[in-house]
């Protein structure tokens, strides 16, 4: 909304004052590169909301992690093996999204696609492995529907991996982007914003496998 | 883009913007993105192994493994999210720093607060469990 009004405004003093057409043009190349500067203070402020659901969805679990209803208890649920497995995953494809970043400022259009390409197939191998936990617990007549823990569990490592689905969408729609127009700056931002956005996944995923997990393995 | 922006008269918040649309100041390096790799996966096997092995007791293991999570979203932070005090002029920093502190009141204000009301209604709780099917 910014931007329109100050490109309004620059065009009113292209008409104004006498220097001519310069100071328009001038102008709008400016609001560019405010945009995309602007635009990763927004997509920051955004990853800080989502943290924020993230923190009540950890607080309930924390709240009624311990409530079993004479259900299952985490230690009896939980596979540590998969979870580090599962942890790994994630991990390498926060560093293969990190090379890609790395191809795409050196503007290697092939290369960060490659990197992409990585990166997309550790996610779909995260989201994989996790659905089959999920699959494994529901079949065990461990679903959401058992206990407090169970219902405070899901919805907390579901959202995590709807987050992940969701950035695993946009990774693809990202590279029929670059596929089409290349390494433009538009698309260099876009990737930038998911470069922070799979990176903070990440990180909310070391309090989950720490929180949920570890320290359920150890009550 | 790039000569327009030098001599941008606007220089003074675009910090020379280039058109990679980065965080001001904020592009990683093959070494930093490597250095953030090792010191993660470093910081993600030592509390598996702890837990896995039982090697220490069960408080002493929670203590652990919570302060490395702490250092491992810190190392994120720093190498892969390129967080310090410069990027956007300090308002991520901001941004960040007033989520950290309202998580940490919602966080431990919740737990404190819901592990009280479970203590003191303990009686009445486990009275009802029992007619539980």
């Amino acid at each position: 909304m910014t931007t329109t009004v100050e490109a309004m405004h620059g065009g009113h003093a292209g008409h104004d004052t006498p220097r001519g057409a310069t100071p328009p043009v001038f102008y709008v190349r400016d609001e560019h590169a405010h945009e995309a500067a602007s635009t990763a203070l927004g997509f920051w402020i955004y990853l800080m909301s989502d943290c924020l659901i993230f923190a009540v969805l950890f607080a309930t679990y924390g709240v009624l992690g311990t409530s079993y209803a004479a259900g299952p208890t985490p230690k009896e649920l939980f596979d540590l093996k998969l979870v580090a497995l599962n942890t790994s995953m994630l991990l390498f494809s926060s560093i293969t999204y990190g090379f890609a970043m790395l191809a795409m400022e050196k503007g290697r259009t092939a290369q960060t696609q490659g990197w992409l390409v990585v990166t997309l197939l550790f996610g779909l191998a995260f989201l994989g492995i996790e659905l089959f936990e999920f699959a494994h617990l529901i079949h065990e007549g461990a679903g959401p529907w058992r206990s407090a823990f169970l219902s405070s569990f899901f919805t907390l490592v579901g959202t995590h991996g709807l987050h992940v689905t969701f950035g695993s969408v946009w990774l693809v729609t990202l590279m029929v982007q670059v596929a089409r127009r290349g390494l433009i700056p538009a698309n260099r931002r876009r990737l930038m914003c998911l470069s922070m956005f799979w990176h903070f996944l990440d990180v909310i995923w070391i309090g989950v496998f720490t929180f949920v997990y570890l320290m359920g393995a150890l009550r | 883009m790039s000569t327009h922006a030098h001599s941008d008269h606007h220089a003074d918040h675009g910090h020379g913007h280039d058109d990679h649309g980065h965080p001001a100041g904020a592009h990683g390096t093959f070494g930093s993105y490597m250095i953030g790799f090792v010191l993660s996966v470093i910081l993600t096997v030592i509390p598996f192994w702890l837990v896995m092995n039982g090697t220490l007791d069960n408080t002493t293991t929670t203590a652990v493994i919570l302060v490395l999570s702490v250092v491992q979203i810190i190392v994120h932070m720093v190498y892969f999210l390129h967080m310090n005090g410069r990027v956007e002029g300090g308002w991520s920093m901001l941004a960040m720093i007033f989520t950290i502190i309202v998580v940490f009141i919602m966080f431990s204000g919740s737990l404190w607060v819901m592990y009280h009301l479970n203590y003191n209604m303990m009686p009445g709780m486990s009275h009802d469990m029992s007619k539980m099917p």
